[in-house]
């Protein structure tokens, strides 16, 4: 940190910045074992803080019920993972693949349309000029900061007045608004498509639709990936919205289903075996989500950084 | 700047939000409670509930009545969020027709108005006699011409006991809760414990106070009085402070690892609790398995025959169903045929709170982890035992949050189960104040 300090001061006092910076690289580089394994460690806990979680609740699925009590909580005993997930998915007819496939609906449609629109909106917001549009981006930008929670009750009562309660509608719908989208889109359409490519696009002859479709979504490519991965995320992991709007079982996503067996385990204990192993098999769509995107994330973090 | 606009965007909420619940009120319309005419052409009600399997004993209703058909719909259990959910259809107008509402809970939704009063139903007064007596007073709140549910499940409490260990040990059964105490102490000597006290789920407190004759709470029909500290629940609270202030009971949080644990290791001998509870410890401490057996709870006067609840819940039509008799008939059904209650045992384990339902064939067997002996035979005794007196206040959900949140304190160390009922007396007035529920000071 100290070695940090002179940079912000020196800036200040108008010498160049860049020079000031240099000296600073080799020692950055000679600190590195220590600063390296500080960072290090630092991260291991981490790691282990957000991973063991993540162990236990492998080592507990893969245990039949007798044993999930009696054994070592982080070490496997006879593991019958396998048997496990044949009786959650034989439970009910299978109503956890049901509430599986719910959740890819919710999330995948939710976040691929939800993304497109505030990819547009934001473009839209960076790119053209007409009057209010600073009122709107502020209001985007004032939605960021209303928590979704504080929005599923008043969202219940208007689709209470047009009866699109209880259906598949009330959770998607809700989902495609991404006020958060919009402000990274527009942001990253200012910074990352130039102004004389969609002139350039004009004069060749493309409508607007095209150019945004054709050249500039290229260009916002890693804002939108990003956009898509929150907007995922933030709809799987959504639960209130569902836990109000939704009362058939056969609509309900994973987490509202998990939840709804997993408070009555006192009464069914045999439900708690099935919200073990289905909370395992819940977050396997997001890590392959995040495995298959974040090349695009990473590469789209990077090039902000460089611009 | 941002903070400006986000004030505005919270009032344009608020705005919206205000508008809503305006349309919404003035847009529902109750129908009338007193008169209860079957309706014409076919009838699809909704029933939401969070038992597990309801739909298959809906299933074989639907079969039977074609005019009648019946849509299951669910969610988490009631604290969890059907409630809530409840009453937030209520107020849009578009709540289901028939709801599963606990017997604790069925105060709130009576002084939110949220029920139909099924009395002119057709059979549902004469119904009473179907139901053991105590339940039928958790749904009538004492009032001789109304019925607000019909009662579904009850949990009549019992002793679930090691019957290995009392016997390896030389200690008698206790009968009595002074004997309870003595044995604690032997059972201690031992190194075990002789229970484990509830410090996070007040029902079973509830159910203690409820066979020693306490009533928390009263409604005159006009105003309610809330008595968290009259001197039989002081006595209930003093026993318990006594056992947990000598190290007699263990006082792990219900249904978690180390509760589970302290049970199937032999650690804890006994479980005060209800007909349900059976299966619970059968999961819990599978490698006891044949060594349980059930007693009647101690009694706190030798031969007193005084039993406590804890849990059980209610079939209810919600204001607005334009269906009520058809509602009423489903109910009735659901919850008094033998076929639907063997269902519903089966599934779910609900312990019925028909009269004939104890003696479903299912109910009458010898349980293997109880060494093969009939239980349900004792709660069919507890069940009749239970007193029907004790009444639930309309806050509940506040009343346990305090309560536990004193119990919990109190169990390590910090204050006494007393203070904790005082605080939950107060905060219960304060809360009822605050829903403008009238109650006495």
């Amino acid at each position: 940190m100290s070695t940090m300090s002179p940079a912000p001061a020196e800036q200040k006092r108008g010498i160049r910045p860049a020079q000031s910076k240099m000296p600073q690289a080799p020692r950055a580089q000679r600190e590195s074992p220590l600063a390296r394994g500080g960072a290090l460690i630092v991260m291991g806990v981490f790691t282990l803080y957000f991973l063991v979680p993540i162990w236990w609740l492998l080592v507990a699925a893969s245990k039949n019920r007798s044993q999930f009590n009696t054994t070592n909580p982080l070490w496997f005993a006879d593991f019958s993972l396998f048997e496990n997930i044949g009786n959650l998915v034989a439970y009910r007819d299978g109503v956890y693949l049901k509430w599986l496939l719910n959740s890819a609906l919710y999330a995948g449609g939710g976040a691929a349309i939800g993304t497109i629109i505030a990819g547009m909106c934001g473009y839209a917001l960076a790119k053209y000029r007409f009057p209010g549009r600073e009122l709107i981006f502020n209001v985007v930008l004032g939605g960021v900061l209303v928590p979704a929670t504080a929005l599923a009750l008043p969202l219940f009562l208007i689709f209470s007045q047009i009866s699109l309660t209880n259906t598949f509608w009330s959770v998607f719908l809700p989902s495609l608004v991404s006020p958060f989208g919009v402000y990274l889109a527009r942001i990253y359409a200012s910074a990352s498509v130039p102004d004389e490519l969609i002139e350039a696009a004009r004069l060749d002859g493309a409508g607007e639709v095209r150019t945004f479709f054709t050249v500039s979504v290229r260009m916002m490519v890693p804002a939108l990936v990003t956009v898509f991965l929150f907007q995922f995320v933030a709809i799987w992991n959504n639960f209130f919205l569902p836990l109000i709007m939704l009362r058939d079982e056969t609509l309900f996503p994973v987490t509202l289903g998990l939840y709804a067996w997993n408070s009555q385990v006192n009464q069914i204990p045999v439900l708690r075996d099935y919200v073990l192993i289905g909370a395992l098999l819940s977050i396997i769509p997001l890590i392959i989500i995040f495995l298959l995107l974040q090349r695009f994330w990473r590469n789209g973090l990077s090039a902000g950084s460089v611009k | 700047m941002r903070m400006k606009k986000r004030a505005v965007a919270v009032a344009l909420l608020t705005a919206a939000t205000v508008a809503l619940t305006g349309c919404a009120t003035s847009g529902s319309t109750g129908t009338d409670a007193a008169a209860c005419a079957p309706s014409k052409g076919k009838v699809n009600l909704t029933f939401t509930t969070w038992i597990p399997g309801m739909e298959d004993t809906v299933a074989v209703w639907n079969k039977a009545n074609p005019d009648v058909q019946v849509k299951v719909q669910t969610g988490p259990n009631g604290n969890g969020g059907t409630y809530q959910n409840f009453f937030n259809q209520l107020k849009a107008g578009n709540a289901p027709d028939l709801g599963q509402i606990e017997y604790d809970a069925l105060p709130n939704f009576r002084v939110q108005d949220g029920l139909t009063d099924l009395a002119a139903c057709d059979g549902v007064l004469a119904a009473k006699s179907d139901f053991v007596d105590w339940t039928w007073g958790q749904v009538n709140f004492g009032e001789d011409k109304s019925v607000y549910a019909i009662p579904q499940d009850a949990g009549p409490m019992a002793m679930f006991y090691r019957a290995d260990l009392f016997k390896a040990h030389n200690i008698a059964i206790p009968t009595t809760w002074a004997e309870f105490a003595t044995a604690a102490e032997k059972v201690r000597a031992t190194g075990g414990y002789i229970t484990n006290f509830s410090q996070s789920d007040i029902n079973q407190f509830a159910g203690f106070v409820w066979q020693a004759g306490g009533k928390w709470f009263k409604s005159d029909g006009d105003k309610w009085t809330v008595d968290l500290t009259d001197p039989t629940t002081t006595k209930v609270a003093a026993y318990w402070q006594d056992l947990i202030d000598r190290d007699l009971v263990s006082t792990n949080p219900p249904w978690t690892d180390e509760w589970n644990n302290a049970y199937n290791s032999g650690s804890d001998w006994t479980w005060n609790s209800a007909a349900w509870g059976a299966n619970s410890i059968a999961s819990g401490a599978p490698d006891t398995a044949g060594k349980w057996a059930v007693a009647q709870s101690p009694q706190w006067k030798a031969g007193d025959k005084a039993s406590g609840n804890w849990g059980g819940s209610s079939t209810a039509v919600f204001k607005g169903s334009k269906h009520p008799y058809e509602a009423a008939k489903f109910a009735l059904w659901l919850n008094t045929s033998d076929e639907a209650l063997t269902m519903l045992n089966k599934s779910a384990n609900l312990y019925p709170a028909a009269k004939s339902g104890l003696d479903l064939p299912a109910l009458k067997a010898g349980v293997p982890f109880y060494g093969d002996q009939a239980i349900y035979d004792e709660f069919a005794i507890a069940s009749a035992q239970v007193s029907p007196d004790f009444v639930w206040g309309p806050t509940m959900t506040q009343t346990y949050n305090d309560v536990s949140d004193g119990f919990k304190a109190a169990v390590s160390g910090k204050g006494t189960l007393a203070e904790a009922l005082k605080v939950g007396q107060a905060n219960t007035i304060a809360a009822m104040s605050a829903q403008s529920i009238p109650v006495n000071k």
